[in-house]
């Protein structure tokens, strides 16, 4: 059964309390290090702020899930290993791992703590997804953003586990934990070193005539007008000029944030277990706005009524939202 | 859209250096006192701020006649208000309404949405204002709350008609 459970972003301590405090039934976070996927200059927790985090959700029945869903690159398994270890020793409640040997670790040292498959592991056939189940003993995939509603009502049926799905926020065009734009411009991997457009390689440009460049490790990704509404510097939201265009145009995609507002009811009936809310590097007062509105929306369709969802386009990239995949497969 | 600081002063005349020095000498006391009230009962934010702590931040209100420059290092902190025509070269400089700034610092508004909708303006290293960004980010409570509260009666009611004065 469905219980549609809403898992919310914490990138600081501060903010796991607000989302806590706003109605999470679970919140996700990471360290601050390469071991996870938003890793974020002056983000994320250390052990310390770690413990006493999970103790306070865990005070308000809250559960803490702790992302280790990059990718280790040779010789440097250690970081992961610690990682599990610490999160272990502070009570997570499951880790949410992409890669083979971190789910494989986790598996055997600490077979009590549930394991998740991160959207980072790209796992989108039952064929896969049942792999991982039958393998390292995974109870939940998250599912990467590029099914429709009927396909994730039949991957369901085919699986062993429970399905989380992206409801909010961030919206990457990649397949999920295979991208490699930002490590061709920068050097640094999106996947094995947890930034897509590290902000150091990130500069913005203010002109004369009020328009605004953003540029990263020096190329030119974007340049809005004074009037225009503006996105985040990477790379598949960028607007590019081509020798058979006359005018710049967004190659990938122009910047667009998910929201799935409309369709959690049919979410919820596809047997989608979990909504997760992205956006680890967003404030708490996004935390709040965003966590408050989608928990009243989830427990009005518990309680049989219509949902009214809160207007969320203020915190939406570029200020507009999309359906992406999980209304049809045309949406680009 | 972000207003233009210089058609803003030029029409209100807040642009003449002299009116500019003057009223940096008078809100400095305030400044002081606030910053170093705040890194007392915050001290934990510093060390989210990594090396950036001896980053130069210029803060500039764009409606107000000065900017002010913040250096949050603990061991030295500086938090002066500055004529804009006397600024320091800045390693990175944020620029919006005065209300918004407040809001950012204390998390009433989301930085990501006020840079969307092109109310906040970055430019410099964007790593300092991240850092400084999730740094206040992780502040509980209000910010503006405890600098009026410092100032008593006056300064509550300093905060509640500012508050009013702008439309959310
Ligand atoms: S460039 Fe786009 S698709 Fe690639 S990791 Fe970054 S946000 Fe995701």
């Amino acid at each position: 059964m469905s219980l549609a459970e809403l898992i919310c972003p914490a990138g600081t301590p501060a903010a796991l309390r607000t989302a806590v405090d706003a109605g999470a039934d679970a919140v996700y976070c990471g360290f601050q290090d390469a071991t996870n996927a938003r890793n974020f200059p002056g983000l994320n927790f250390t052990p310390d702020e770690l413990a006493s985090s999970v103790a306070y959700a865990h005070e308000q029945g809250t559960k803490v899930l702790l992302a280790l869903n990059t990718y280790p690159p040779a010789g440097k398994f250690d970081l992961w290993r610690q990682a599990a270890d610490t999160g272990a020793r502070l009570g997570v409640d499951a880790f949410i791992v992409a890669d083979m040997g971190v789910a494989d670790y986790i598996a055997r040292i600490h077979p009590g703590i549930r394991l998740h498959l991160s959207v980072q592991a790209a796992a989108s056939s039952p064929e896969a997804i049942r792999y991982y189940c039958e393998n390292f003993g995974v109870k939940r995939v998250v599912l990467p953003r590029i099914l429709t509603i009927p396909e994730i009502r039949q991957i369901r049926k085919e699986i062993p586990c429970e399905i989380e799905t992206f409801i909010f926020g961030n919206h990457g065009l990649m397949i999920e934990g295979r991208c490699s734009l930002t490590n061709y411009l920068t050097g640094q991997s999106t996947n094995m070193d947890g930034v897509c457009s590290p902000a150091s390689d990130v500069e913005y440009k203010r002109h004369e005539d009020g328009s605004m460049s953003s540029q990263l490790a020096g190329f030119t990704i974007d340049c809005f007008r004074s009037d225009e509404k503006a996105g985040y510097p990477t790379i598949c939201k960028g607007r590019y000029r081509t020798a058979h265009r006359d005018d710049a145009y967004y190659a990938f995609e122009e910047p667009i944030s998910l929201n799935l507002s409309r369709l959690l009811p049919e979410l919820i009936d596809a047997g989608v277990h979990a909504f997760k809310i992205e956006g680890r590097q967003r404030s708490k007062s996004y935390v709040r706005g965003v966590v408050s509105a989608f928990r009243q929306a989830v427990d009005d369709i518990r309680a049989g009524r219509q949902a009214n969802i809160a207007d969320l386009v203020a915190l939406t990239e570029g200020q507009k939202q999309t359906q992406g995949a999980f209304e049809t497969k045309k949406w680009r | 859209m972000s207003a233009s600081p210089d058609t803003l002063n030029r029409a209100t005349g807040l642009h003449l250096p002299g009116f500019a020095r003057l009223s940096c000498l008078i809100a400095q006391p305030v400044l002081t006192r606030v910053v170093q009230r705040i890194a007392k009962r915050h001290p934990s934010m510093f060390a989210r701020l990594g090396s950036h702590r001896t980053t130069d931040f210029l803060i500039d209100p764009v409606e107000l006649p000065f900017a002010l420059h913040l250096r949050p290092d603990p061991q030295a902190l500086v938090l002066r208000a500055v004529p804009r025509h006397a600024a320091p070269r800045a390693g990175a400089t944020i620029r919006g309404k005065f209300l918004l700034l407040l809001e950012l610092i204390d998390s009433e508004e989301d930085g990501d949405a006020a840079f969307f909708s092109r109310d906040l303006e970055v430019t410099g290293d964007t790593e300092a204002v991240v850092r400084l960004r999730n740094a206040l980010d992780d502040v509980d409570g209000s910010i503006a709350e405890e600098t009026a509260e410092m100032f008593g009666p006056a300064g509550r009611a300093i905060l509640a008609r500012l508050r009013r004065a702008y439309p959310t």
